[in-house]
């Protein structure tokens, strides 16, 4: 995009004209939200002037910040399931799987996920119910005597993310692995590397910033969520996006439904910030 | 070679698994959405479309669905819209800050849906605009519109410059060039930005539910299905949800992987 | 003096497609070998093979006596610099340097001292903390080199090495290649399609096309006495006609009949080859006619002319004039030639 043209037609409004529709309704949108929000924030829902006791009662409640709290355990460790199922699959599809069968492979992989995500999330009740498929199965089998309790615990929430999750990072790193040169490959057994060593040293630290922007996705798409901890993990144990909704559903408190809303906000920004060197590419 | 047996044994039964824990939720749900008893959880008895039956009679489903497809496709074709424009107007023109806008218009891409939906609650709210299928629509431009902006703004390179700078050569006038060129000339970028935003709004739940009150989409008319209990009729519902969406998909595979590409 | 390298009775079959045929070669050791041809020649499928990413359909490759035909090329006493270079880059210089000897169980002290030793060698003493991004087309080139020599392999190949340099820094590099190959003295089999490339920097020039060998040799016989057609005319350009023997030593041409020594028999069809710089306007033995030049090209140091030959219109002469002379396209002009510089071909 080297040369680029003044607007000949209307004297240089052109652009503005163009550009305009969608930065204006960004900003009224999207921008003007989130200074709501901030503003709603530091209101209390019984009235009153400006106060920070949403984010005060937030810090002081424990049922509360135990809600944050919980939110980061369970995306850690759907994070870290989710890569470790990933990859290995996104392998298989890139190395073992012959070229003209891989795109059918990924489009059987990720076809089960054109259902309706509330439908989804019901489906593993389906699983995990206590009359469901797994318990039916295990006691079929005779590996127990009574059916255990697998649907609203924090376990059914980490199995629904993961099962997506395992989907979206299969196919970034997919991705990651074929738009590396086989070159490299060649290299390194050239040099002496087998299989295991050529894996260790050169494509895993290659595809690793693809993991690293992998992670991040699901990470601020898990914390966000509602569906899935609300459908699998009951009411047991709340996630940050639970509390939320909870506020509005219940008591229609706005100002904290807002104060909990900008504080995920932040969690979210100071992810960002702490992989921000992972999300940058480098080309050689 | 055992080694690369061995590693090719194991990639199967891997692979396997996976595919297996991928497809088990959809097995069950449209296994047991031909059961015949009255309650849609196992043990399967056998098969009936009583379900389907429901499901197609029931007029608040009926109506949901018509919602979600009309949100969608206004929405979508918004944003599609509003994301060409911007993209022609960033790639084509030196516009002041440019960098800058183009990243307000690409940040609603990093926040959570939630934290947009409850945004416009909270505006809204104050403003006095009521909760509607319109708002649901304002929101899904905002999710959708970075997604048409980055897909198309990709799209825009020297190469379509060049033929546009030979439309301008031989005469065209601005709009000719944007509407008898460029936007032809885009057809597949332009197909992908409606195409998954359709997507991503026809299944979104969180915007519609904080936004809407009576008449509502799908996801969320299902989901006050789900509230009273298991629902014979959710199993036939999510099936068929399912198998639109595989229609939708195997139209976009058509439409895009059949045409001789240039 | 047994081969460093023997290649036997080679083949490579891709389906339908036959990319080598029977190809046989020995490399000597500490030997500068040129695999020369166009595209398509199988010059690249040879390489492949010697390195050990292809195994042949059929045919032996023994390197030091050993039969290596199936070895991988982990295990072969080769290393190949890429044609895209494959560097590592997610290492540093000295890492990429060093990943061999890594490979091979050499200490980290040990490696980098060697590493050192090699980016000296091959003129980047300074590049070892850097990144490969952070260097030039040429440097990269470079450390391609150095990393492949330093794990000491018995033979080096090179596919294509120079193809993305331009001419200044290619010339640069051919003369760099050179010299390094005769202080390592590792065996080198380098793979190009420029013929010039080829006569620089061979000891032993072989030329292919379609899956064989076409001839080979010293570059200097492989260019002045090219034992077939295609090598007259793809190491340098000829004017080519046929002809054919009616006695010993007498060749009837369409110029005439010729006196020439030759070790082909009677009757025999045959093509003659003349070099563009043996072409020359005025008196000679042979005469070629008159000819009425089409073309006139300013090539620097000479002009490179295309004629139409009277006696057979439809050939093109080829000819080498001075970079003074002051022939334009439409003269006719009288060529002639040595009888000493006429190439008899059989094939």
């Amino acid at each position: 995009m080297t040369e680029k043209a003044r607007g000949s037609t209307f004297g240089g409004l052109l652009p503005w004209l163009v550009v305009s529709p969608a930065v204006l309704w960004t900003l009224a949108f999207f921008a003007a939200p989130f200074i709501a929000m901030a503003v709603v924030s530091l209101t209390l829902h019984e009235g009153g002037g400006f106060s920070f006791a949403n984010y005060q009662q937030f810090f002081s409640n424990p049922s509360y910040y135990q809600a944050l709290v919980n939110s980061l355990e369970v995306t850690l460790i759907v994070t870290v399931i989710s890569i470790l199922l990933a990859y290995p699959f996104a392998w298989i599809l890139a190395e073992q799987i012959p070229e003209k069968w891989q795109r059918l492979a990924l489009i059987l992989a990720v076809l089960p996920f054109w259902t309706s995500y509330v439908v989804r999330s019901y489906s593993w009740l389906l699983v995990l119910a206590e009359k469901g498929v797994v318990n039916n199965t295990l006691l079929q089998l005779g590996l127990i005597a009574e059916p255990i309790q697998l649907a609203n615990t924090r376990f059914a929430t980490v199995v629904g993310f993961v099962h997506f999750f395992v989907m979206l990072l299969t196919l970034t790193i997919f991705a990651n692995l074929k738009q590396l040169s086989p070159s490299y490959r060649k290299a390194a057994a050239d040099l002496g590397a087998g299989p295991v060593r050529t894996f260790l040293h050169v494509i895993l630290p290659l595809t690793f910033p693809g993991i690293m922007v992998g992670a991040f996705l699901t990470f601020v798409l898990a914390i966000g969520d509602y569906i899935t901890p609300q459908i699998l993990g009951g009411n047991n144990e709340l996630l940050m996006p639970q509390l939320i909704m909870l506020q509005i559903g219940r008591r229609g408190d706005f100002p904290l439904a807002s104060a909990l809303s900008i504080l995920l906000m932040a969690v979210v920004t100071m992810a960002y910030l702490a992989s921000a060197r992972w999300l940058k590419i480098e080309r050689a | 070679m055992t080694m690369r047996s061995g590693i090719r044994l194991a990639s199967i039964i891997y692979a396997i698994l996976i595919y297996g824990f991928i497809f088990l939720p959809v097995a069950t749900l449209v296994l047991f959405s031909f059961q015949a008893t009255l309650f849609p959880i196992p043990p399967f008895t056998g098969p009936s479309l009583r379900r389907y039956q429901a499901v197609l009679s029931d007029d608040r489903l009926t109506s949901a669905l018509t919602n979600s497809l009309f949100v969608a496709v206004i929405s979508s074709a918004m944003a599609t819209l509003l994301g060409f424009l911007a993209a022609w107007g960033f790639a084509r023109f030196r516009v002041p800050a440019s960098a800058v806008l183009r990243g307000l218009i690409t940040l609603p891409l990093t926040v959570s849906y939630l934290i947009i939906g409850m945004g416009l609650l909270v505006l809204f709210n104050g403003l006095g605009f009521p909760k509607s299928l319109t708002a649901a629509g304002i929101g899904h431009v905002v999710i959708n519109l970075p997604l048409c902006f980055a897909i198309l703004y990709s799209q825009m390179g020297e190469h379509q410059a060049n033929i546009e700078r030979a439309a301008r050569d031989l005469g065209a006038r601005e709009w000719q060039v944007l509407l008898l060129v460029t936007a032809p000339m885009l057809w597949p970028a332009l197909f992908a930005s409606f195409f998954l935003s359709m997507t991503f709004s026809w299944d979104e739940f969180v915007i519609s539910f904080l936004l809407t009150r009576f008449d509502t989409t799908l996801p969320v008319e299902i989901w006050n299905l789900l509230r009273s209990g298991l629902n014979p009729k959710t199993n036939a519902i999510g099936s068929l949800v399912f198998l639109v969406s595989i229609a939708f998909v195997f139209l976009f595979e058509l439409a895009l992987f059949r045409k001789p590409r240039s | 003096m047994t081969p460093l390298v023997q290649v036997k009775n080679v083949s490579q079959h891709f389906g339908s497609m036959c990319a080598l045929d029977d190809v046989s070669l020995n490399i000597a050791p500490e030997s500068y070998t040129v695999l020369l041809g166009p595209s398509g020649s199988g010059k690249t499928t040879l390489l492949s093979i010697l390195g050990g990413f292809l195994q042949p359909s059929a045919g032996q490759v023994l390197i030091k006596g050993e039969d290596c035909t199936s070895m991988a090329p982990a295990k072969r006493p080769t290393t190949t610099v890429f044609q895209d270079y494959a560097l590592f880059p997610h290492m540093t210089v000295g890492g990429n340097v060093g990943f061999g000897l890594r490979m091979r169980g050499v200490g980290s002290a040990e490696r980098d001292k060697r590493a050192q030793e090699v980016l000296k060698l091959v003129g980047l003493p300074e590049a070892s903390g850097k990144k490969p991004h952070q260097l030039s087309g040429g440097q990269r080139q470079r450390v391609a080199l150095a990393r492949a020599l330093v794990v000491e392999p018995s033979v080096l190949l090179l596919d294509e090495p120079l193809g993305a340099l331009d001419l200044k820094l290619r010339r640069q590099m051919q003369e760099e290649l050179k010299a390094i190959q005769k202080r390592v003295g590792t065996a080198f089999v380098h793979v190009t399609h420029d013929q010039e490339e080829a006569m620089a920097l061979a000891d032993h020039c072989v030329v292919m096309s379609q899956g064989r060998i076409e001839d080979e040799g010293p570059a200097e016989r492989v260019y002045s006495r090219p034992s077939s057609r295609f090598s007259a005319t793809f190491m340098g350009e000829s004017t080519i006609f046929s002809g054919r023997i009616v006695a010993r030593d007498e060749i009837e041409t369409v110029f005439g009949r010729w006196h020439l020594t030759t070790a082909a028999t009677g009757g025999t069809a045959v093509s003659l080859a003349i070099r563009p710089e043996h072409v020359v306007i005025g008196t000679q033995p042979l005469s070629l006619g008159k000819a009425a030049i089409t073309d006139v090209v300013f090539q620097g140091s000479f002009k490179r002319v295309t004629a139409k030959p009277e006696k057979d219109a439809a050939m093109t002469l080829l000819a080498r004039l001075p970079a003074d002379s002051g022939v334009q396209p439409g003269d006719v002009m009288d060529f002639a030639c040595d009888p000493r510089h006429v190439l008899v071909l059989t094939r």
